[in-house]
């Protein structure tokens, strides 16, 4: 099997999570897709760093996911607050900068 | 640890396996994640979307990440993630037709396009290239190797995230934290709410629940003079569920007793 | 040059007044008028002084300069707010401040049932200051702000009863007039900045001998633009007439203490330039000419007291002019002329008041008649002004006027010819109209209803200025002829050099008789016509007569050649401001507009499509990317 398959497989996951982004209206769902590419990314980190032989795309691997946790974090409790104003988690709803 | 790279740029059969198990596999789990309406289906598919990750990347040598992917994801933000949405609302389902125009066309362009042109660039940088592998990178240890790198070429950029962690750890608790604009509702509020009410039927406090001589559950009317339950003598919320007990089955059958 | 501290008193003391009445306006209601003529005094006081002073000194020393401050400092361009009173500019100052507190005296009295009387003298009080301002700056940039004053000052008098419509437009009318001499003013200032690289009198006199010839006219024709503008000189000529809708007061100052003389004090000022330059002096020249007829063909078909009065200053303004276009020889009996003209228009100007006050403000002389029965002393002190003007000895005109007849014949060849006959001529006509203006008024029967008018003498608040000024009226032509005096007080300032006049065409005596003997005509004529007055205007009269009495078409002109062409390019180009440059800006806009209401729909506020966008960028970049990689 070629190594490139990894690539492939992470591109694929990473422009589904973009659709999803795009496409869905929960904002937790958006966030999980956020997830998802950034876990895409990783994927592709990982595999980079197998095919150059060093760790560096590894160690770029493990500081998105802690850049990820964070945003998960600040992200979710964003989402908590709107949801106790609006009592609305779509992001639809928040549309106030339209007008 | 599963170290299957041996050749240059190729993998042995069982790596191939068990990618052509998970890669399918986790594909269909990502676009189930688009396409399920509850947002907890979403969250259990992506949970194992990560765990097919995780798996993968053990199998490329990276063991600590692997781990971590499960620990750190699939463990604690996962968990967070359904976490908030038992908080928000387990229940709710989203539509999922599309409100804004020509958001669909433009997302399949732009999804084609991308992916179209991520093959076509990563197919011209990784074709030919020979994956040098790394076995001898993790020589000493994966787990080693990894921080060795991190204490010594990264450190700075490891403080720097620390301090980033506390960050978004203070701003979420900024963020969620809620202040009371109204004072509590205490006894005496709640008694001049009674007699301002619009009767003073209800002055005296309402009707409490139960058949006390058989049956003491709150689920269980109390019984007006004429024998018709009183709504008002148990939590509306059971009410509303449904979930409010006939009192009849409780009554005394005082005929029977009198023809024996 | 004397260096003097305290010249700028002259100016600053009725500026200060002025403002003072003004700003506590109601406030000063009461007292108002006698700070204002206290004001006036003072200065006159102040200012002869001045005079005794300068006169005690001796050579280069009278001059007299104060600088105040630095005004303009740029690179090696220096203007300095500086005054400067020498020979000349004390002639003005007297005659502004004499005969400017003899008629706020007298508005004392004539102002005195007008409730505005305190911003009546407000105003006096600020024209006296401009206009000693004007006389006294030592640049052309000094002296534009005072001209600027002036022009301001006359306004606001001009249009001071500005509650009637007409009065208002007169006012507004002399304004526009005056900016248009002010235009030429200010380009004469820049040429002078240009040419010489500074704007002082002494610079540009040092400088006017090096200066190119074109130069030198191209400033001349300016300079004689400004003083058409403020001295209502031809072809500028037309706002004075009109300007007799202020109080009457006020057409005595603007025609005989300030205002007018301006223009014969820029040139006289200037007179480096115009000896320096023969076909700016040609072109005074035909300026005086044109406008001493003009201004007494008019003189002889107004029926309106004020505007024959108007027309005359005009006339005798043209002498003047005509006087500095003459050359070095000329400047002193300009300002001879302009300061017994001061005096007898001065007192004439009152004395019309002094009518018009007597008879409920009616100015129209078919009106009048035989008033000498009921205002005697105002007759009296008219007609010693009147035996002034028209040139009769031993009256000031006489003196002053042949002076510059004389100088005209002299003036050589055809030119003399034509100017000298031109000059008689129009003493001839002032004769005539000057007469007629007599007679209809003072003389013959009575034209007016006794039931409703009730002629009778002014106070002597009012009369004693009219008595004074009379008195200058006889006596001030001889003071300034015996033994040249004003000749030899002023050479220092306009004839440096010390020349002569051309060579005598014929004996002075021989003038002065021509002139008698054609003002005799005049006189004749005159009476005879005027035999019986009807109390309407003939309606008909000649066309010439037609013409005369609608001011010789000047209205007529301005309006036909100027107003409407502007009209019509104003129009025009409004229409095209409209059409295309707003429209550009407009098409500019709605493409604008039109494109950003597309445009603002991608703005919809739904975080997804921000979403989509910014992916709709990444593609862009990886393409870029895949593109450049290529």
């Amino acid at each position: 099997m070629d190594i490139s398959n990894y690539l492939y497989l992470s591109i694929i996951l990473f422009t589904i999570g973009a659709v999803g982004v795009v496409i869905r209206r929960n904002a937790i769902v958006v966030f999980m897709c956020v997830e998802l590419m950034l876990n895409a990314a990783n994927l592709a980190f990982v595999t980079f760093s197998r095919i150059n032989g060093n760790l560096d795309g590894q160690v770029a691997s493990f500081f998105t996911m802690v850049v990820a946790a964070c945003e998960v974090v600040v992200g979710l409790a964003i989402i908590v607050t709107i949801y106790r104003s609006r009592r609305s988690a779509s992001v639809d709803d928040a549309s106030l900068l339209k007008r | 640890m599963l170290n299957l790279a041996l050749e240059a740029g190729r993998t042995h059969t069982p790596e191939a396996v068990l990618f052509w198990f998970l890669a399918p596999l986790a594909v269909a789990a990502a676009l189930g994640m688009l396409l399920v309406k509850k947002a907890v289906h979403s969250a259990l598919l992506l949970a194992w979307v990560m765990i097919s990750l995780a798996i993968i990347y053990i199998a490329q040598d990276a063991l600590f990440l692997g781990i971590v992917q499960i620990v750190v994801y699939t463990g604690a933000v996962m968990m967070l993630f359904l976490f908030i949405l038992m908080l928000v609302g387990v229940d709710s389902s989203d539509s999922l037709k599309e409100t804004i125009k020509g958001q669909r066309p433009a997302i399949i362009f732009v999804s084609i396009g991308l992916i179209g042109l991520f093959l076509s660039l990563l197919g011209r940088a990784t074709i030919g290239v020979p994956a040098i592998g790394l076995t001898k990178a993790n020589a000493d240890g994966n787990v080693q190797g990894l921080a060795s790198e991190l204490f010594t070429k990264y450190v700075w950029a490891f403080e720097v995230v620390s301090a980033l962690l506390i960050t978004a750890a203070l701003g979420a608790m900024v963020l969620a934290h809620s202040q009371k604009t109204k004072s509590k509702f205490q006894q005496r509020d709640l008694s001049i709410a009674r007699f301002r009410g619009k009767s003073l039927a209800t002055a005296a406090g309402l009707p409490s629940s139960g058949v006390f001589a058989r049956h003491n559950a709150v689920d269980v009317p109390a019984l007006l003079p004429d024998g018709s339950p009183s709504k008002l003598s148990i939590s509306q919320t059971l009410d509303a569920r449904g979930d409010m007990i006939e009192s009849k089955i409780f009554e005394l059958e005082a005929r029977e007793v009198e023809e024996d | 040059m004397t260096t003097s501290t305290h010249l700028v008193y002259l100016i600053a003391l009725p500026l200060v007044s002025a403002a003072l009445l003004l700003i506590l306006g109601r406030l000063a209601d009461k007292w108002g008028h006698l700070l204002a003529t206290l004001v006036s005094a003072s200065t006159f006081a102040f200012a002869a002084s001045e005079f005794f002073a300068m006169r005690s000194r001796s050579g280069a020393a009278r001059a007299t300069t104060q600088k105040l401050f630095d005004w303009i400092s740029v690179g090696t361009f220096k203007v300095d707010a500086a005054l400067l009173l020498d020979q000349l500019s004390i002639c003005f100052v007297l005659l502004i401040t004499g005969v400017g507190t003899l008629i706020h005296i007298y508005s004392i009295a004539y102002m005195s049932h007008d409730r505005d009387r305190r911003r009546f003298f407000a105003y006096l009080n600020l024209f006296i200051a401009a206009m000693l301002l004007l006389v006294l700056g030592n640049s052309y940039l000094n002296l534009y702000v005072g001209w600027e004053g002036v022009g301001l000052a006359s306004y606001l008098l001009i249009g001071f009863w500005n509650q009637k419509p007409a009065y208002a437009t007169a006012a507004k009318k002399a304004f526009v007039a005056n900016r248009v001499g002010d235009v030429g003013l200010s380009l004469a200032i820049m040429i002078a900045f240009a040419q010489f690289g500074t704007v002082s009198f002494a610079g540009v006199a040092a400088g006017a001998p090096h200066a190119s010839s074109a130069a030198l006219a191209a400033m001349g024709a300016m300079l004689l633009l400004a003083a058409a503008g403020k001295s209502a000189q031809f072809p500028l000529q037309s706002w004075l007439g009109d300007a007799m809708a202020g109080p009457t007061p006020v057409s005595a100052l603007i025609h005989a203490a300030t205002m007018v003389t301006a223009g014969v004090y820029l040139i006289t000022r200037s007179n480096f330039i115009f000896d320096a330059s023969s076909t700016a002096r040609l072109l005074v020249v035909i300026v005086g000419t044109i406008t001493l007829l003009f201004g007494a063909i008019i003189g002889t078909a107004k029926d309106d007291i004020k505007k024959a009065l108007a027309a005359s200053t005009m006339s005798q303004i043209g002498y003047m002019i005509l006087a500095t276009g003459l050359g070095p020889i000329g400047y002193a009996f300009a300002i001879m002329h302009l300061l017994t003209h001061g005096f007898f228009k001065a007192g004439m100007f009152l004395g019309a008041g002094s009518v018009m006050h007597g008879m409920n403000d009616e100015v129209n002389m078919r009106r009048f008649g035989g008033l000498n029965r009921f205002l005697p002393i105002t007759a009296i002190t008219f007609g010693f002004g009147y035996l002034a003007i028209i040139g009769v000895p031993p009256f000031a005109g006489f003196y002053s006027k042949d002076k510059i007849i004389e100088t005209a014949f002299n003036a050589g060849g055809t030119k003399g010819y034509i100017l000298g006959i031109c000059a008689l001529l129009g003493a001839g006509l002032t004769a005539f109209y000057m007469t007629r203006l007599i007679v209809m008024t003072f003389w013959g029967t009575p034209r007016w209803s006794r039931d409703e008018q009730h002629p009778h003498e002014s106070p002597a608040l009012m009369w004693v200025p009219m008595a004074i000024l009379a008195v200058g009226s006889v006596a001030s032509g001889f003071l300034f002829t015996s033994g040249n005096s004003m000749v030899h007080w002023l050479a220092p300032v306009v004839n440096p050099s010390g020349a002569e006049g051309g060579a005598e065409l014929m004996k002075p005596i021989v003038v002065s008789l021509l002139a008698l003997g054609v003002v005799v005509i005049g006189v004749a004529y005159a009476i005879f016509k005027y035999r019986t007055v009807p109390v309407e205007a003939p309606e008909k009269v000649t066309v010439f007569t037609r013409i005369a009495r609608r001011d010789l078409m000047q209205d007529a002109f301005n309006e036909a050649v100027l107003m409407r062409p502007g009209q019509k390019l104003t129009t025009g180009l409004v229409w095209a401001d409209y059409s295309f440059v707003d429209g550009l800006v407009r098409a500019v806009g709605f493409t604008l507009g039109t494109s950003s209401q597309a445009v603002r729909k991608i703005q919809n506020g739904y975080a997804r499509t921000y979403a989509l966008v910014m992916l709709v960028g990444v593609l862009a970049l990886v393409a870029t990317i895949w593109m450049v990689t290529l």
